[in-house]
């Protein structure tokens, strides 16, 4: 079982399969006497990627294992092949799935609140495009159902997890309440519902002169 | 969208200057339009802006953090420290006109409204303990939310920044189109087949209804029939005739039953004249040995020491 031979199979397997590919698929792909390691598939899509490395088309692993891909350079040459354009995603659709992909599991009443914008309709929009499923629901009043991205949406995007999220580190962080800087204090973690704006009329007030 | 007479009455009284003497002197507001080389930063009263085209402006807000990150981040203000009074009032403005032009406004708009013109009259408003920690900006809320928003802002131009399939990458392949999977069905030897079928005859056996029935056709019964049929005739009746199609089954098979009896008991002979050809009965002469009488002498003399 020569290096070439295992790295043909499998880049003919990537080509053929149109769909992603696991090394554990790539592996089973051969006889028993022959079978290599997984560590001999990985040093073989290594040597792919190194082979297509200033050529038009890439090796790539996302969540659901290997593709060869068209190199995103040429997207603008390549999509003139179709006479439609890919659809764009509008901040609408964005921006709630940006907050489920950093996020989740959230509720949609989470995510409304940062938006401050109902979402009934994207979250539809999401599911049926498969980018967002239903991951349970959350154990507070009411048990509302909790969303999260998919492995579609990991492949869409190209990437192997959500860790590779940009900026995945600050905005998985839920932030404390940033205090203006003028009364230096430190707000308490307040309801995110637009009414609440602090315990203030709580406070004894003093008389005010008229 | 007519009745919010409450939110205008707050609008009038918003006093066009900053909210407290210790805000950061008024920045410049960066003009939206240059005509003649003039900056615009107001729309001008009389500007007529056509309906679609405002539907279309405000379309590209996605909600009120965002007109309102929009007026902060357009004037270059602070968000920490937000001029209330002039916020809000810009904001009104965008609301009025969204009504004044009657366009469908979500509820979000109104309730961010009415959320600024409480924090700007509760800025009015003495602050008591000013020195305390547990006092709180009453803007710190909104502030947050802004701030929220904005980072899921840019988050969603992160997302969007990815390469995405179809659009900026396109999966390679070989494409096989002409690929049909052919299913090969197992090859089942018959015997397999009846193996299988005779453990079901057994699992059937075991629900076997037991339904019984009195004889109502019985053999000896037939038995005399026939020889009363033969002995009327005194001669060669055609086998076939001593049966009634019409008893069905279980007639013919009793009256057949009948025939064999009758054959052991050397009351009968079946002639056949040749191969293949009709078989023909009759009454046996007593005493005399029940044979089968035939033309094939090879066949017929193993029959002989059978039936004798």
């Amino acid at each position: 079982m020569s290096e070439s031979y295992v790295r043909n199979v499998i880049e003919a397997a990537l080509l053929a399969a149109g769909t992603p590919l696991p090394v554990a698929e790539l592996t089973r792909l051969f006889e028993d006497s022959a079978r290599p390691s997984s560590q001999q598939v990985r040093a073989a899509l290594a040597a792919l990627a190194a082979e297509y490395s200033g050529r038009g088309i890439e090796l790539k692993e996302t969540a659901s294992g290997f593709r060869i891909q068209v190199r995103r350079e040429l997207a603008a040459e390549i999509s003139r092949l179709w006479p439609e354009r890919a659809p764009r995603y509008s901040r609408a659709l964005l921006e709630p799935l940006a907050l489920i992909a950093y996020r989740q599991p959230i509720t949609r009443a989470d995510v409304e609140a940062v938006r401050g914008v109902n979402i009934d309709g994207v979250l539809q929009t999401l599911m049926e495009r498969g980018l967002v499923k239903i991951a349970g629901r959350a154990e507070i009043p009411g048990r509302p159902l909790l969303y999260e991205t998919t492995q579609f949406f990991l492949d869409h995007f190209g990437l192997r997890s959500l860790d590779e999220l940009p900026n995945v580190e600050e905005l998985r962080a839920r932030h404390l309440p940033v205090a203006p800087p003028a009364p230096a204090a430190v707000a308490g973690p307040g309801s995110s519902t637009p009414a609440t704006t602090g315990g203030v009329e709580a406070e004894p007030e003093p008389p005010t002169p008229d | 969208m007519k009745p919010k007479p409450e939110l205008k009455i707050v609008v009038s009284n918003a006093p066009p200057r900053p909210p407290a003497p210790d805000a950061p002197p008024q920045q410049v507001e960066m003009p939206f339009a240059v005509v003649n080389g003039e900056p615009f930063s107001t729309l001008p009263r009389d500007l007529y802006i056509p309906p679609q085209a405002l539907e279309v402006f405000l379309e590209a807000f996605e909600g009120p953090l965002d007109l309102l990150l929009y007026l902060i981040r357009r004037q270059n203000l602070n968000i920490l420290d937000i001029p209330l009074a002039e916020i809000t009032r810009q904001y009104m403005q965008y609301i009025e006109l969204m009504q004044d032009l009657q366009l469908e406004l979500a509820g979000e708009y109104l309730v961010m409204a009415a959320t600024l013109a409480e924090l700007k009259s509760r800025m009015l408003l003495p602050r008591p303990r000013l020195d305390e920690d547990g006092e709180q900006d009453p803007r710190a809320e909104l502030v947050r939310r802004l701030q929220e928003y904005e980072r899921f802002k840019r988050a969603a131009a992160g997302i969007d920044a990815l390469p995405r399939l179809e659009r900026d990458v396109w999966p390679t392949s070989a494409e096989l189109k002409e690929r049909q999977l052919l299913r090969t069905l197992p090859h089942i030897a018959l015997q397999e087949m009846l193996v299988a079928f005779k453990d079901v005859v057994v699992r059937a056996q075991m629900f076997a209804h037991h339904h019984i029935q009195r004889e109502r056709l019985s053999v000896g019964e037939r038995m005399s029939e026939i020889l009363a049929a033969l002995g009327e005739r005194a001669g060669f009746v055609p086998f076939q005739q001593l049966f009634r199609p019409a008893e069905g089954r279980m007639g013919v098979t009793i009256t057949f039953a009948a025939i064999l009896e009758l054959m052991r008991e050397g009351l009968i002979d079946i002639v056949q004249a040749q191969a293949y050809a009709p078989l023909h009965v009759r009454a046996a002469n007593p005493g005399r040995m029940l044979r089968v009488v035939t033309d094939n002498t090879e066949a017929a003399a193993p029959a002989d020491e059978d039936l004798s």
